[in-house]
């Protein structure tokens, strides 16, 4: 018997196709990009979109036979199957760009803070939450990561094995 | 370094090469262009204050005569991955297009595989296999940081690799980097021939063979795989490029490489080999100020 924490499930399209009640549908991660960041669902036309263990998605460019038990399958996007859906730092750094909302945009030395796993006082108008973090490099805004804002805080997202003191 | 002496029948200028192969490497970079050009890296490299040498036969490597690739922001972007020179020949050899599916039979830690996706615009498949479950970690971490869509991984020893899990359709093109004696290597880890010994050398052999043949049956016909070492041994190059001429159908072929070389070799003790292993070539640290390096070009016949 496989162990199922490797297997990696292809997501329904639709509510219609979900057999797993909890399981996401490709077309309520596509809401959540929408909703959440003003990121256009065309973004991730091509992809498929696979659930491996409880809640944590992966997006891939192939169609494999659904499931498949294997290692790993394109990168890691969305922890889901928890009241607020938090998209990973990859996923930010490769579509971060398409954001229009949600993204709070960080000066030099907050940026390192931001890398480094800092928490910051800042000041943020928007939404409370996940928020997409920007800095400037190379001219021009850059998604680096995922920061949670709640009480006047920005909590930095990156995971402990990419921190860095850039 | 005195298992290199074996070497002396068949290397040219002998002292230069252990001149050479005691010279440290510096360390160089390969802009992944999934996420970044090669002008945006150049820009943030200069910004962070990173000396950067071109390399002159490829314009996506630079090399830091300074700096190691780590704590700097291209490299947290997955702007830059640490690749040897050398390292960066197999897959441009293998010469991937987008849409195809790919093997990479020995992935780890994912230098080649991340270049296999770039090279194909991050479009088609790149099936990355390796039979070491801490280094496939390693692998993880670094198709995720340079942002790569097109890679799945298998846990499995490439001598059996099996193709169910994709509903059992073969390859465009293989990449066959083999794990090998490293000698190559000497200029980055002055401490890699202190465990040296032939039967490790001849055992290992064994292991690049079944990988190779599977590698070869796994091609489509009409297909390309692409055999390399960094190391010198011919018991690890020219004989295994000779085992697997003679177990499967394919041939060793001819290809353009812009970097001094020698041509493999057909004689070694009291070995020969199929004439077409000069068709491989022979990259000695002496050539070009770089790592050792063997790299064969092999066609699948089309049907």
């Amino acid at each position: 018997m496989s162990d199922q924490s490797t297997v990696f499930t292809r997501l329904p399209e639709t509510d219609d196709e979900r057999e797993d009640p909890e399981r996401a549908t490709r077309e309520e991660v596509l809401d959540f990009w929408t909703e959440r960041f003003g990121v256009p669902p065309e973004t991730f036309d091509g992809y498929t979109f696979w659930e491996r263990g409880a809640g944590k998605l992966w997006l891939y460019q192939g169609s494999p036979p659904s499931p498949v038990d294997i290692e790993g399958l394109g990168m890691t996007v969305l922890r889901t199957r928890q009241e607020h859906w938090k998209p990973t730092l990859e996923a930010v750094q490769r579509f971060g760009e398409h954001a229009s909302k949600n993204v709070i945009h960080l000066d030099e030395d907050a940026a390192r803070a931001f890398v480094a796993g800092e928490d910051q006082e800042l000041d943020w108008d928007g939404d409370w939450g996940y928020l997409v973090v920007t800095h400037d490099l190379a001219g021009e805004a850059e998604p680096v990561g995922v920061g949670l804002y709640v009480y006047g805080e920005l909590r930095s997202q990156v995971p402990k094995g990419r921190r860095r003191e850039v | 370094m005195e298992p290199l002496d074996r070497y002396r029948p068949i290397i040219d200028d002998f002292e230069a090469f252990t001149d050479a192969c005691e010279r440290p490497l510096p360390s160089a970079v390969r802009v992944n262009s999934i996420k970044a050009t090669v002008e945006r890296v150049r820009t943030a490299l200069t910004e962070a204050d990173i000396a950067y040498d071109p390399v002159d036969w490829h314009d996506g490597l630079f090399v830091l005569p300074e700096d190691s690739p780590g704590a700097n922001w291209p490299y947290f972007h997955g702007w830059i991955h640490g690749q040897e020179e050398v390292s960066v020949i197999p897959a441009t050899v293998l010469d991937p297009q987008p849409g195809e599916r790919v093997w990479d039979a020995c992935a780890a830690p994912g230098s080649k595989t991340t270049q296999l996706a770039a090279l194909m615009d991050d479009t088609g498949e790149v099936v990355a296999t390796d039979n070491n479950l801490g280094r496939i970690s390693a692998l993880r971490t670094n198709t995720e940081r340079l942002g790569a869509t097109t890679v799945a991984v298998t846990h499995e020893d490439g001598r059996n690799h099996s193709l169910k899990p994709f509903g059992g359709e073969g390859y465009d093109r293989a990449l066959v980097d083999v794990p090998c004696s490293c000698e190559g290597t000497i200029r980055k880890n002055p401490d890699t021939l202190e465990d040296w010994t032939l039967s490790h050398v001849e055992g290992i052999s064994g292991v690049q063979k079944g990988i190779l043949k599977r590698a070869v049956e796994v091609t489509e016909p009409g297909g390309t795989v692409v055999y390399s070492t960094c190391t010198f041994a011919p018991e690890e190059n020219e004989a295994v490029l000779d085992y697997v001429l003679g177990e499967v159908d394919c041939e060793i072929v001819e290809y353009d490489l812009p970097l001094d070389h020698a041509p493999g070799i057909t004689e070694w003790q009291d070995e020969t080999y199929d004439p077409s292993v000069t068709n491989a070539k022979r990259i000695y640290p002496h050539h070009n100020d770089t790592g050792g390096f063997f790299c064969a070009k092999l066609e699948v016949p089309a049907e």
